[in-house]
C-alpha cells in the first residue's frame, strides 16, 4: 500500500485491535519522546514490553525492559520502532523470526523504509510509517485537541471516556450504541 | 467522515468542537475554572512532565480555549495554535520563544499602529530590535537581513491602507534567511487568505477583529504552520535545545511539526500570563461559525462603498484593493479572489475640517478606534489615533488630515451608502 497518507480508518482499526505493543528502542529517560509514548499507551490500557539491550530487566514506570524482541515473554501484536531507518530492515528481520507473528509493523515519525514495509506486508503485517503512536491515539480520541493541536477530524458524535477517570478519552467508536 | 477533506464552511463550525464527552452538551461548554482536578499523583506528573494530555490550569489550557485553538488551526491549515488575551499578547509570545536579547526581527512598515507602537518601544526594553522594510520595495527585506535576523513579520492584508503584502516573495527572503515568517492574518482572516500556503511559518491574530467579529471580546491566537525545522541551526534554543524548566526535553524532538505551538503554551504563556478567558474564547468560536458568510458579505459591502466613495465629488482617492486600478489590485486578484476585506481609506478633498465634520454627521457608523466588527466602523486618524504626531509623521504613517479610515460591517449595502450620503452633503 501507499504510505505517504493513512485514512484515519486504517490507523483507528490497528490501535483499536492490539492489545500488546512491544517498542524497539525505547529509552528509560523519562523526556525522551520514547519513554514518552511507551508510558502513555501503557496508560490507555495496552501492554507495554520496552526493548532495549542496554536496559533489560531494568523496570521503569512499572514497565519491564526486554532484552531483544525474542525475548518479550507473551505474544506481541505490533512492534513501535524508535531507531532510525537503517535499523528499520534488521528489526524487521527479528520481527519475521519470532514463533507469534506480531500483525503490526509501526515506525515512529521521520523512520521510513518502502522496501522493508512491503517485505512485512507481503508476509501478511499490516504497516504504519512515519507516525507516532500517542499523536495518533490523542488524535482520534480527541485529548490532543486539549493541547490546541488540529485534530484533522470532526464528528457530532460523542468521544468515550476511558474506564475510569475523566481526562482519559478513548479510541472507541464514538456514540450510544457502542458501550464497549 | 469519509476521508475527503471537509470544506472551510464545515471546519467553521466543527473543527475542534465534539459533544462535551461527559455531558453531552453539543455547543462548546464554557469551562469557567481556573483548576482541573488530578486523576492521582502520577496523573498530576505526568502532565507537569508533558507527558500527556490533559488540563491543569487555566492559564496554562483550557478545554474551552483548546476548541477555539484547534478550529483557527484547521481554518488556517496549521498543525496546532494557542489562544491568548489579545492580538498585542500573540505577538508577545510568539517574539519572545524566537528571540533573545540582541537579536533583530524583520518587520514590514505598513502596519497596523499598535503593532509599531509595540514593536518600536515595548520590544527595545526585552533587546530586541526591529529593523523595518517597506512591502511595496521587496528587496527592502533581503537588504535588512543581517546574522542577528531571528524573523520576518508582515500584516496578510495591512492596516489602514488596504495595503496587500506579497507573501509568497517575502517567504522567499525569508527561506533564505534561515528565518520564520510571521503573518498577521487580522483583516483578511483564513477565509479570504491561508498565508500558510504561501509560505507563512506562523500566523497571528487578534482574534478581537473578524474571527470573534461583533466587537464583544478582546483575544488573540498564534497558529504553527508545522513547516518550520527549528533544529536545523542552534539559533531557536527554546525550540532545539533542552529545556531546563522540563527536565532537559527537547521541545521540537518531542512535539515535531507543533512544537512552535506547544513552546509558545509551555515557554511563554505559562510564564508570561497572558491567559484568555474561557468566556471569551466561548464568543470568539460562536462568531467564527459563521467567518466565511459575513467576510463574503464584509467584502461585497466593502467593494460597493468603495466604488461608491471613488465617485464622489467630495473623494479625492480611495484606497481599496479591489477596486481596478488600485495599486494593489494585482495582488488582490491573486491572493484575495473572493473579496479584499472590510476596512481600507479615503481622502477627503475638504481635508481635516472635511474628517472631523463626517465623523461627527454619521449616524449610522460608530465612531470608535475598532475594526472588524458586524456593524460599520468609521475613524478620522488625524483627530485621534495619531493625534499626538507631527503632521510629517501623521502622512508617513497614512494618516494624513484628509484620511478617513472605515471597516465596512454586514448592515445592508443601502443603508451603509446612504449614511455616507447624508454626512458627506454636511460637509
Amino acid at each position: 500500500m501507499n504510505h505517504d497518507s493513512y485514512e484515519d480508518a486504517y490507523i483507528r482499526a490497528i490501535l483499536d485491535g492490539v492489545r500488546t505493543i512491544a517498542v524497539v528502542g525505547a529509552s528509560a529517560n523519562p523526556v525522551r519522546p520514547s519513554y514518552l509514548v511507551m508510558t502513555y499507551l501503557a496508560e490507555r490500557g495496552y501492554t507495554v514490553y520496552p526493548v532495549n539491550p542496554g536496559q533489560a530487566g531494568k523496570v521503569v514506570a512499572g514497565l519491564t525492559f526486554s532484552r531483544s524482541l525474542a525475548d518479550v515473554p507473551v505474544p506481541i501484536d505490533m512492534v513501535d520502532v524508535f531507531r532510525a531507518p537503517e535499523h528499520v530492515p534488521q528489526v524487521l528481520d527479528e520481527v519475521l523470526a519470532l514463533a507469534q507473528r506480531p500483525k503490526v509493523l509501526w515506525t515512529q515519525l521521520g523512520v521510513r523504509d518502502d522496501a522493508a514495509a512491503a517485505r512485512a506486508e507481503a508476509a501478511g503485517l499490516q504497516v504504519v510509517m512515519n507516525r507516532c503512536p500517542k499523536i495518533e491515539y490523542g488524535r482520534l480520541s480527541g485529548e490532543i485537541g486539549w493541547s490546541g493541536v488540529n485534530a484533522r477530524t470532526i464528528s457530532a458524535r460523542r468521544p468515550k471516556l476511558m474506564g475510569q477517570g475523566v481526562q482519559r478519552l478513548s479510541i472507541a467508536t464514538r456514540g450510544p450504541a457502542s458501550e464497549r | 467522515m469519509s476521508a475527503r477533506e471537509p470544506g472551510f464552511a464545515t471546519l467553521a463550525v466543527h473543527a475542534g468542537a465534539a459533544p462535551d464527552p461527559t455531558t453531552g452538551a453539543r455547543a462548546t461548554p464554557i469551562y469557567q475554572t481556573t483548576s482541573f482536578v488530578f486523576e492521582d499523583v502520577d496523573h498530576a506528573a505526568a502532565l507537569f512532565g508533558l507527558q500527556t494530555f490533559g488540563n491543569i490550569y487555566t492559564r496554562i489550557g483550557n478545554p474551552t480555549n483548546g476548541v477555539l485553538e484547534a478550529r483557527v488551526a484547521a481554518l488556517e491549515g496549521g498543525t496546532a495554535a494557542l489562544a491568548v488575551a489579545s492580538g498585542h499578547a500573540a505577538q508577545h509570545l510568539v517574539f519572545h520563544t524566537l528571540l533573545t536579547p540582541g537579536d533583530e526581527f524583520i518587520a514590514s512598515t505598513k502596519l497596523y499602529g499598535g503593532s509599531i507602537n509595540q514593536f518600536s518601544h515595548a520590544f527595545k526594553s526585552f533587546g530586541w530590535e526591529v529593523v523595518w522594510a517597506d512591502p511595496d520595495d521587496i528587496s527592502s527585506f533581503e537588504k535588512a537581513v543581517s546574522p542577528k535576523t531571528k524573523a520576518i513579520f508582515v500584516e496578510s492584508i495591512a492596516n489602514p491602507g488596504g495595503v496587500v503584502t506579497d507573501i509568497a516573495a517575502i517567504s522567499a527572503i525569508a527561506k533564505k534567511a534561515g528565518v520564520p515568517l510571521i503573518v498577521d492574518n487580522t483583516l483578511a482572516t483564513p477565509y479570504l487568505w491561508q498565508p500558510i500556503k504561501d509560505g507563512a511559518d506562523i500566523v497571528v491574530h487578534s482574534a478581537t477583529k473578524f474571527l470573534g467579529g461583533h466587537g464583544n471580546s478582546i483575544g488573540g491566537v498564534i497558529v504553527d504552520a508545522g513547516t518550520f525545522d527549528w533544529s536545523a541551526t542552534d539559533r531557536y534554543p527554546f525550540l532545539s535545545k533542552p529545556r531546563p524548566e522540563y527536565q532537559g526535553m527537547v521541545l521540537h524532538e518531542t512535539f515535531g511539526n507543533f512544537a512552535f505551538a506547544i513552546a509558545v503554551r509551555v515557554l511563554g504563556l505559562r510564564d508570561l500570563g497572558p491567559a484568555l478567558s474561557p468566556f471569551n474564547a466561548f464568543m470568539i468560536l460562536t462568531g467564527i461559525e459563521t467567518l466565511g458568510l459575513r467576510m463574503q458579505r464584509h467584502s461585497e459591502n466593502a467593494l460597493a462603498v468603495a466604488k461608491y466613495l471613488a465617485a464622489h465629488p467630495k473623494v479625492e482617492w480611495v484606497s481599496y484593493p479591489g477596486l481596478d486600478g488600485d495599486k494593489y489590485h494585482a495582488l488582490a486578484a491573486k491572493y484575495l479572489p473572493k473579496g479584499a476585506g472590510a476596512v481600507f481609506t479615503f481622502g477627503l478633498k475638504g481635508g481635516y475640517e472635511a474628517g472631523v465634520r463626517l465623523v461627527s454627521s454619521v449616524e449610522l457608523f460608530s465612531h470608535l478606534a475598532n475594526i472588524g466588527d458586524t456593524r460599520s466602523l468609521i475613524i478620522h486618524p488625524a483627530s485621534t489615533t495619531h493625534r499626538q504626531l507631527s503632521d510629517e509623521a501623521k502622512v508617513v504613517a497614512g494618516a494624513g488630515p484628509e484620511v478617513v479610515r472605515l471597516s465596512v460591517g454586514i448592515e445592508d449595502p443601502a443603508d451603509i451608502i446612504g449614511d455616507l450620503e447624508q454626512a458627506l452633503a454636511q460637509l
